[in-house]
C-alpha cells in the first residue's frame, strides 16, 4: 500500500513539474508583461530597469528554477496588474469560483437524473424526443452563446434575472464570502449555473438514459417484474441504483472539469472567480496569476486521479498484488 | 390633541425632507479594470481618470479640456525660469489632514522617484522651493511653457499619511509586498474611496468635505469592470447600471432604440495612423531585396492616396470617426484645420508606384493590433484591400496587444515594416507628438522612442527644440505647423482619423462626455 502510494505520488510530482515547464514555456510566447505594466510615454529607459527589476532579463534556466522553488513554496509572487500577491487574490476568488461550480454541479444532477429516468423509461415518447434534442443544444452550442442567450432573454427582454456579477455578498469567517444567504446573491447565481452546468446536466441525462435502457433489459429487472412489484420499485429501487455508479464517478470526474472550466461563463458572466481573473491575466500578460491558476488547474486534476487511484485500491484486489 | 398633532404633522414633514434627498448611486462599467490605488503607479488614461475623483492635481481640466485652478488657486511666472503656485488656502484631504506646500514638495519628489510611472510629469531638472505654507515656487533650467499641461493627472499625496504608512516609494510591479498605498487612497477630491476590490468592484462615496461646490448629485458611485462588450450592453439595456464604457460601434442603434437608453458619442484625442520602416536599407517583411520602396517619398504617397478614408470612416467605423490630415487632433492645435489630406486617388497613387519604379508593385507584411483601438482589425483589412487594388500586397499580421507591442515596440526591435498606430498627447499639446513620434532615433530607441518607423529629419528635430522653449503662444504654434507640414508633405506618417468615443448612458442621467475619455462624478447628476 505504502510502495503503491509512494509510487502514485512521485508520478504525480512528475505530472506537476511538467505542468510547470508547460507553462513556463508558454509565457514566452504571449507577449511582453513590461509593456502592459506601464503607459504608453514611459521610456525606454525605465521599462529596461522594470526589466531588469521584475528578474525577465535573468538567463531561462535561472528564471525557471526561482519559478519551480517558488511554486513549491506557495509563493507565486505580485500580480503584475494588481501590485497585491497572488495568493491573496486567489483566495478571495476561490469562494466564488466554488460557489458558482457547487450549484452548476448540483443542477446538473437535479435536473439531469430526472430527465434521464424519464428518457430511459418513456424511450418513444414525445417528451423524451424533445429531452434528446434540448440536450443536443446543451452539448453543441458554445457556453458563451448559451449565456449571452439567456442574458438577453432573462435579463435585457424580461428583465428578471441579474446579466453580471454576484449580487450582493455576505463575509462568512474570516475569508469566505458567500452569496447563497441575500436574495440577490441567490438570483445572480441562477443564469451562470445553467450555463456552465447545461452541458454536464446533458451528459449525465444522456448517461443515465443509456445505463436505463441497458439495466431494464436484464433479467433480474424481468424478475423483478415477473414477481408483481410495483413499477415505482422496480424503476427506482432496483434500475435506478445499479445505474448511478458510473454517474457517481462521472460526476466526481466532472467536478473538477467545472471548476477548471468556468473560465468562460466568468467572463460573460463577469462573475469575480478565478477563471476569470485568468483570462484578464492573459491579456494582460500577468505570468504569476497565470502561472498560478495553471498549477492550481493541474493540482486539482493530479489530486482527483491520486485520490481516485488510491480508493481504486480498496475497492479492486487485483491492484493489490505484483504489480511492477 | 392639537399639539400632538402638529408633532406628527412636523415627524412626517421631517420625514418627507428625508426621503426627497434620497440617496443617489451612480453605477458603471468600463472595459478594463481599476487596478492599483497609488496615483503614480500607472501612467494610463482609465486608471489616472477613475483616481482623479479621489485625488486631485494643482490644476484641472474642465468639461472642454480648459485647465482650470484645483488644489493652486492662481499661479504666474515670476521670473522666466521661476513659476509660483498659490495654493488653495482650507483643503484638507479626507482623512482630515490639511493640504500645505509640504505635500506639493512631498509629491513632486515621490513622482519622480523610482518606480513611478509618472516621473515626466515634474522634470528632473525642476527644483521645488517652499515660499510659505500655501505658496510653491518650482524653479526650472530652462523656459517651459507647457510645464503644468500634465498636471491635472499629477495628484497631491498626503505627506504625513503617506510617511505613517510606509507608503513613500511608488508601488511598482517588482515589489513582493503590497503597498498600502496601492490598496488605499486618501485624496482631497469630490469622493472618497469607500472599498477596492481590484478586478471585481470599486465603491466610492461623496465626500462633503470637498473645498468646490459640488455640481453633481451623487452619494455613492459603484464600478465595475466588465470585459465582455456584449454583457456590459446587456446590462445597460436592462437597466441594472446607469453607464457603460465603450460600446462596440455596432451596438449604436440598439442602444438608441431601446427605450431608457442613448448612446452618447463623439471625438476623440487619440489619432490612428500608419507608420513605414524608413531607416533600414532593406524591410524585413518584403519581397523587394536590396532596397526599401518606403525610403522613396513617391511611395509613402502612393500608399497614402490609394486608402479611401471615407470609406474606412463609413463602412469600418460606421460614421464614429473624423479622418484626419495630421498627426494631432484638431480640437487640440489652433492651425489644425489648416491642413487638408492627399486625395483618395488609385489612379495616381498607380502612377507614383510606376514613377517610384514599382510599376508592378510590391508586398509588404503588416503589423496591426486586434485588441487596443476601435476596429483596429478591421481598419487594416480595409487599408489590405484598398492598397491591393494599386499592387501594394499587404501581408496582415493582426495580433493581441500584448504581442503586438512587444514586437514593434522598441524592446522588440521595432520589428515591422509597417504598421498601425494610435496617438494621444498626455499633455493634450504637440511638443509631445513632435518629441515622441517625429524625431530621429537610434536603433536603441534614442530620440523619438515610438517613431517605430525611425525616418529622420533634422528641421523637425531642430523645430521640435524650439518648441520647447517658445513662450510666445503664436510664434509657438507657427512652428508647430511648420514641423507638422514637413511631415504630410513627405508623407513620413498616414494619418487616418480620430476614432470616436462611445458611452452608453441611461436617458436619467446628465454627464460630460470629455474628449479625452475622462469620466469624471463631479459632472454627473441623476434625475
Amino acid at each position: 500500500m505504502i510502495g503503491f502510494a509512494t509510487r502514485r505520488l512521485l508520478q504525480a510530482m512528475i505530472v506537476m513539474l511538467v505542468v510547470a515547464l508547460l507553462a513556463f514555456t508558454m509565457f514566452r510566447f504571449v507577449g511582453d508583461p513590461v509593456n502592459q505594466m506601464v503607459g504608453i510615454e514611459t521610456s525606454i529607459e525605465e521599462r529596461e530597469a522594470l526589466r531588469e527589476r521584475l528578474g525577465l532579463n535573468d538567463p531561462i534556466p535561472v528564471q525557471f528554477f526561482r519559478f519551480v522553488t517558488q511554486a513549491a513554496q506557495f509563493n507565486f509572487g505580485t500580480s503584475y496588474q494588481f501590485r497585491q500577491p497572488v495568493s491573496d487574490l486567489f483566495a478571495k476568488r476561490i469562494p466564488a469560483t466554488l460557489e458558482l461550480s457547487f450549484t452548476s454541479a448540483l443542477f446538473a444532477l437535479v435536473v439531469g437524473i430526472p430527465m434521464g429516468i424519464y428518457a430511459g423509461l418513456n424511450r418513444e415518447s414525445a417528451v423524451s424526443k424533445l429531452f434528446l434534442s434540448v440536450s443536443l443544444i446543451g452539448i453543441s452550442l458554445p457556453t458563451f452563446f448559451i449565456g449571452i442567450l439567456l442574458i438577453f432573454l432573462f435579463s435585457v427582454t424580461l428583465q428578471w434575472l441579474p446579466s453580471f456579477g454576484r449580487g450582493e455578498v455576505v463575509p462568512v469567517g474570516s475569508w469566505w464570502t458567500t452569496g447563497f444567504l441575500t436574495v440577490s446573491g441567490l438570483k445572480a447565481l441562477i443564469l451562470p449555473s445553467i450555463t456552465l452546468g447545461l452541458y454536464q446536466m446533458t451528459l449525465i441525462m444522456r448517461l443515465i438514459r443509456a445505463e436505463m435502457l441497458e439495466v431494464i433489459r436484464t433479467d433480474y429487472i424481468k424478475f423483478a417484474r415477473a414477481r408483481g412489484l410495483p413499477d415505482r420499485l422496480v424503476n427506482f429501487r432496483h434500475a435506478l441504483k445499479n445505474t448511478l455508479v458510473p454517474v457517481i464517478t462521472i460526476t466526481g470526474l466532472q467536478l473538477g472539469a467545472i471548476i477548471a472550466f468556468a473560465t468562460i461563463t466568468e467572463t460573460v458572466f463577469q462573475w469575480p472567480g478565478m477563471g476569470l481573473m485568468f483570462l484578464q491575466a492573459v491579456q494582460n500578460v500577468d505570468i504569476p496569476i497565470m502561472s498560478a491558476y495553471l498549477l492550481l488547474t493541474a493540482f486539482l486534476f493530479v489530486a482527483i486521479n491520486f485520490i481516485v487511484d488510491i480508493l481504486y485500491f480498496f475497492i479492486d484486489p487485483r491492484l493489490r498484488v505484483g504489480r511492477p | 390633541m392639537k399639539h400632538r398633532s402638529l408633532l406628527l404633522a412636523a415627524a412626517l414633514f421631517a420625514a418627507g425632507a428625508g426621503t426627497s434627498a434620497q440617496a443617489e448611486t451612480l453605477k458603471y462599467a468600463f472595459q478594463g479594470t481599476l487596478n492599483a490605488l497609488d496615483p503614480y503607479s500607472l501612467n494610463e488614461t482609465f486608471t489616472l481618470s477613475s483616481l482623479g475623483n479621489t485625488y486631485e492635481g494643482l490644476t484641472r481640466r474642465g468639461a472642454d479640456l480648459a485647465i482650470e485652478p484645483a488644489l493652486a488657486e492662481s499661479w504666474e511666472i515670476v521670473e522666466p525660469n521661476r513659476w509660483r503656485f498659490h495654493l488653495r488656502k482650507g483643503v484638507k484631504f479626507h482623512n482630515g489632514n490639511d493640504f500645505t506646500a509640504e505635500d506639493v514638495a512631498f509629491s513632486v519628489d515621490r513622482v519622480r522617484s523610482e518606480g513611478s510611472d509618472l516621473s515626466t510629469r515634474v522634470g528632473a531638472d525642476v527644483k521645488v522651493e517652499i515660499v510659505d505654507d500655501h505658496t510653491v515656487d518650482f524653479v526650472l533650467t530652462g523656459p517651459n511653457p507647457i510645464l503644468n499641461y500634465e498636471w491635472d493627472t499629477f495628484y497631491m499625496m498626503d505627506k504625513d499619511w503617506t510617511t505613517e504608512n510606509n507608503a513613500v516609494k511608488v508601488t511598482s510591479a517588482s515589489d513582493t509586498t503590497p503597498n498600502y498605498a496601492s490598496l488605499q487612497a486618501n485624496g482631497t477630491g469630490p469622493f472618497k474611496i469607500l472599498s477596492h476590490e481590484a478586478g471585481v468592484k470599486t465603491v466610492y462615496e461623496k465626500n462633503d468635505g470637498w473645498w468646490d461646490e459640488a455640481k453633481h448629485n451623487i452619494d455613492t458611485v459603484e464600478f465595475t469592470p466588465i470585459g465582455s462588450d456584449a454583457t456590459r450592453v446587456a446590462a445597460l439595456l436592462s437597466g441594472e447600471l446607469d453607464m457603460v464604457y465603450p460600446i462596440p460601434v455596432q451596438d449604436i442603434k440598439r442602444i438608441n432604440d431601446n427605450a431608457g437608453t442613448v448612446a452618447l458619442t463623439g471625438p476623440e484625442l487619440r489619432t490612428i495612423f500608419l507608420g513605414m520602416d524608413q531607416m533600414r536599407d532593406e524591410l524585413l517583411y518584403s519581397d523587394v531585396k536590396g532596397k526599401n520602396p518606403f525610403k522613396d517619398a513617391k511611395v509613402r504617397q502612393a500608399v497614402y492616396q490609394a486608402i479611401d478614408i471615407e470609406a474606412i470612416k463609413k463602412k469600418v467605423m460606421r460614421d464614429l470617426a473624423t479622418p484626419s490630415a495630421i498627426m494631432i487632433s484638431p480640437f487640440l492645435f489652433s492651425k489644425g484645420s489648416e491642413f487638408e489630406r492627399y486625395p483618395y486617388d488609385p489612379e495616381g497613387a498607380k502612377k507614383l508606384l510606376a514613377n517610384a519604379g514599382y510599376a508592378d508593385g510590391f508586398s509588404v507584411g503588416m503589423d496591426c493590433p486586434n485588441d487596443r483601438y476601435v476596429n483596429d482589425e478591421a481598419i487594416c483589412q480595409a487599408v489590405a484591400s484598398m492598397l491591393a487594388k494599386v499592387g501594394v500586397k499587404i501581408d496582415l499580421n493582426a495580433q493581441p496587444k500584448a504581442k503586438y507591442f512587444a514586437k514593434v515596440l522598441a524592446s522588440g526591435g521595432f520589428d515591422t515594416s509597417f504598421y498601425l498606430l494610435g496617438w494621444t498627447p498626455g499633455s493634450l499639446d504637440s511638443w509631445n507628438v513632435l518629441s515622441n513620434l517625429m524625431n530621429c532615433r537610434d536603433e536603441a530607441g534614442k530620440g523619438s522612442p515610438f517613431n517605430l518607423g525611425g525616418f529622420c529629419d533634422a528641421k523637425i528635430d531642430s523645430l521640435t527644440k524650439e518648441v520647447l522653449v517658445e513662450i510666445d503662444p503664436d510664434k509657438r504654434d507657427g512652428l508647430i505647423a511648420e514641423a507638422y507640414k514637413i511631415s504630410h508633405d513627405n508623407a513620413y506618417y498616414i494619418p487616418l482619423h480620430q476614432q470616436g468615443l462611445a458611452w452608453g448612458v441611461a436617458d436619467n442621467i446628465d454627464l460630460v462626455q470629455r474628449a479625452d475619455n475622462q469620466f469624471k462624478f463631479r459632472f454627473v447628476t441623476k434625475n
